[in-house]
């Protein structure tokens, strides 16, 4: 483990800036595969079924972006990643764009050197704890064990609250949510705390959900999107535009069930544009016109693989709220395609 | 006639420096450490170009910013609040901690292993050899999660021993609770406590020395110091009447009694863990990471140096071992006073080798949460902070000092050995 954490800062070292000019949407298609970096498996969001297929909505993404760019949807090569691994892993070109319930912050954009290309889910830090304990609020958490992922901006957030609250705690790090979910179930922490989806989807595999409970207080904001190195704005245009893409397909009613109907033409301008039968946004971005089609077509729009992966009738969940579109209150929003 | 005359003065050709034999290994020498140096030079400043169009260009000035993240194990006062370098100051020292007590642990598993792997039992030497080829020949990190699994998931959680119906209790008439959390034994405190001397002030690296243990390393020593005393004089009667003085109880008695009197007037009192809310609190809690890795590391380790011990046994003749005995000397004497002392000339230099590999394989505590040096300096604060060559950098020679430091004293006291034993 230390050694790939060396390898890789040597890597950064020497090769980032090779990597960072080069561009990689060609060698991306030089490739022929897209290397996504995801989570280790956080059901819902990404994490291999039982044929070692990977699957959720962060995984959407991808298939998204390798369709708009390779025309196929499974030329994705998926590379788990930890909270810890998943920087130095884009950074030094191990993985082309990380899709891994990231939050956008100020020095992760301009410090760390990463390009935000959007959020994909607006998120919060939450806390799960055992109902039998009895606790209805985080501020009742003193001298409690709270298990934490390290490298993450939960261990940050978790530092000021209980600091600004002037309690005690006892911080057991983590590496993967895999780890921290055995500890919990065992009673090794009294808490788990992570962002609020990430805690929905781990309780949807618990034995006995309903055991468990998320406390009322979110402590944080976290914007989670995807994002790739800062320096290649081409590539970063790529994914930035294949996310908003999704999102646009659910404002404008394209779904995959009705897209084949409507690239054949609406009197929809913005439809036609976005699907490639009107002006030649594609060639733009150096892709085919029917880059978006094939987006959509991937796994769905936006709203599709929302509610196909973590969405209400799911096992996790999840209600749309901020992760509406603008124009049902919520806060996904696309610019406009023209 | 002939005369001896000085042959004739060659002068110094530049070929020379090629055919010449006298000068050529210098030559050769010379070339392949500018070719080294230039190498180097590249590498160090093609990293230097590359991180600066990175707008990454090398800058230790993190190290002074907040951290933002606390840590569980703090062997000095520490708060988020603190800076990077005070977090891998801690960091530094819990790596200090568990491979100081690794070693000394290993150590004492692996010569009695090595020892009772030879030992003419069968099922005794059986069990030693199953043991040592076990342990060394899986990986450590293996080990290392097993014991953390263990620990988890078969102890019972603090909040087992709450309530009228509790299904765990504390051991040893109510002193140590051992949970799946760590283990929270008895801590010894002070009720008229001397306090503390603080050094450094507000500095990443200040820290305090409680006056209550320098006060006890003083008393301890001046008792020691009298003990030998006594005992340098003891010999002197019995050089002179052949009679040895008995000092058995005065001895203990000089090593007791101060130590009582200091503490019975400082106030010693034992402060037991106590379940209070979420966890146990009062007492000294060892983390469960903290004796998964060191127990972890400490078996596996001790297979090594089990070998290694057995090897520096089998080295000694045998002869040794059979004049000892016509000598009158039983088995455990003859390994204490006769084999040991000579195997341990053989043993000591792969020995010191066994604990750099263990200080070094202490940096796999990460994958049981253990903040060492990897946690908090190469892990949050490098990750936190994107500065991946500096921290690495910063790693580097902290192992390395480290290694250096355990290589010098045990080379010095290999030479001890060697001198005492010639
Ligand atoms: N959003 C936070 C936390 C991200 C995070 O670690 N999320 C967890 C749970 S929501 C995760 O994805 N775990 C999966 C894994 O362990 O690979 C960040 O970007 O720092």
């Amino acid at each position: 483990m230390k050694k790939t954490v060396i390898f890789g800062a040597l890597t950064v070292a020497g090769l980032a800036a090779g990597a960072a000019a080069a561009g990689t949407l060609d060698d991306v298609k030089a490739r022929g595969k897209l290397n996504c970096g995801v989570t280790t498996g956080l059901v819902g969001f990404a994490a291999p079924d039982a044929n070692g297929n990977w699957d959720g909505f962060d995984v959407g993404v991808c298939r998204a972006v390798a369709a708009a760019v390779l025309g196929d949807p499974t030329a994705v090569e998926f590379v788990p990643t930890t909270g810890k691994t998943r920087f130095t892993a884009l950074a030094s070109g191990e993985i082309d764009m990380l899709a891994r319930n990231t939050t956008w912050t100020f020095s992760r954009d301009v410090d760390l050197k990463f390009e935000f290309v959007g959020v994909n889910y607006y998120d919060g830090q939450g806390f799960m704890v055992p109902a039998e304990l009895g606790v209805s609020s985080a501020k009742e958490l003193d001298g409690a064990t709270v298990c934490i992922q390290t490298g993450t901006t939960t261990e940050l957030n978790l530092a000021d609250f209980f600091r600004a609250n002037n309690i005690s705690y006892e911080p057991v790090p983590i590496e993967t949510n895999a780890e921290a979910q055995q500890q919990y179930l065992a009673g090794a922490c009294d808490v788990y705390t992570t962002d609020a989806s990430g805690l929905a989807a781990t309780r949807a595999t618990f034995e006995n959900p309903s055991a468990h409970v998320l406390l009322p207080e979110i402590i944080s904001k976290e914007p989670l999107g995807p994002l790739v190195r800062h320096g290649d704005n081409n590539w970063g245009d790529v994914v930035r535009w294949t996310l908003n893409a999704l999102i646009s397909a659910e404002e404008l009613g394209v779904t995959s069930a009705n897209i084949g109907e409507m690239a054949s033409g609406t009197n929809n301008p913005e439809i036609n544009r976005l699907l490639g039968t009107e002006g030649t946004l594609g060639e733009m971005l150096g892709l085919s016109a029917d880059w978006a089609k094939n987006a959509i077509m991937a796994g769905g729009n936006y709203g599709e693989l929302f509610e196909k992966n973590i969405g209400e009738n799911t096992p996790i969940g999840l209600a749309r709220g901020l992760n509406a579109q603008w124009t049902d209150g919520g806060l996904i929003y696309s610019p406009p395609f023209r | 006639m002939t005369t001896l005359t000085d042959p004739p003065k060659e002068s110094f050709r530049l070929s020379m420096l090629i055919y010449d034999t006298r000068y050529r290994s210098m030559t050769i020498q010379a070339v392949a450490m500018i070719g080294f140096m230039l190498a180097a030079a590249w590498l160090i400043n093609n990293t230097i170009v590359n991180l600066n169009t990175l707008g990454k260009p090398i800058d230790f000035g993190f190290l002074s910013e907040p951290s933002s993240y606390d840590i569980n194990q703090r062997l000095l006062d520490y708060n988020s609040r603190d800076t990077h370098l005070r977090a891998s100051l801690l960091g530094l020292l819990n790596t200090l901690v568990v491979a100081v007590l690794g070693c000394i642990t290993a150590t004492i598993l692996g010569v009695l292993i090595g020892v009772l792997r030879l030992s003419k039992n069968w099922l005794v030497s059986r069990i030693m050899t199953v043991y040592v080829e076990m342990f060394r020949n899986v990986p450590v990190l293996l080990w290392i999660v097993l014991a953390m699994a263990i620990l988890i998931e078969s102890l019972p959680a603090p909040r087992a021993f709450r309530g009228e119906d509790a299904t765990a209790s504390m051991s040893f008439f109510d002193t140590i609770a051992v949970t799946n959390r760590g283990v929270y034994v008895p801590e010894v405190l002070f009720s008229r406590s001397l306090g503390d001397v603080h050094f450094l002030g507000t500095s990443s690296f200040r820290f305090d020395v409680s006056l209550d243990l320098i006060a006890f390393l003083i008393v301890l020593g001046a008792s020691i110091f009298a003990v030998r005393k006594v005992t340098a004089r003891a010999a002197r009667i019995q050089e002179e009447t052949g009679e040895r003085p008995k000092t058995l109880w005065l001895n203990i008695g000089i090593i007791v009694v101060p130590t009582a009197i200091l503490f019975a007037a400082l106030g010693f009192h034992l402060g037991y863990p106590e379940l209070k809310g979420f966890n146990f609190s009062g007492g000294t809690h060892l983390r469960n990471s903290l004796i998964a890795l060191w127990l972890a590391l400490s078996l596996y380790t001790a297979a090594f140096i089990a070998e290694i011990v057995r090897g520096g046994i089998l080295a000694i003749s045998k002869g040794q071992t059979e004049a000892a005995g016509a000598l009158g000397l039983r088995p455990g004497k003859i390994m204490r006073l006769v084999i040991l002392p000579q195997a341990l000339r053989v043993i000591i230099p792969p020995l010191i080798s066994n604990y750099l590999n263990l200080t070094k394989n202490s940096s796999l505590a990460i994958a049981v949460g253990y903040m060492d040096i990897t946690g908090t300096l190469g892990g949050i604060t490098m990750n936190q902070t994107g500065r991946e060559l500096e921290c690495v950098l910063m790693l580097m020679a902290c192992y390395l000092i480290i290694s250096l430091s355990i290589s010098s004293v045990m080379n010095w006291y290999n030479n001890r050995v060697k001198l005492v034993e010639r």
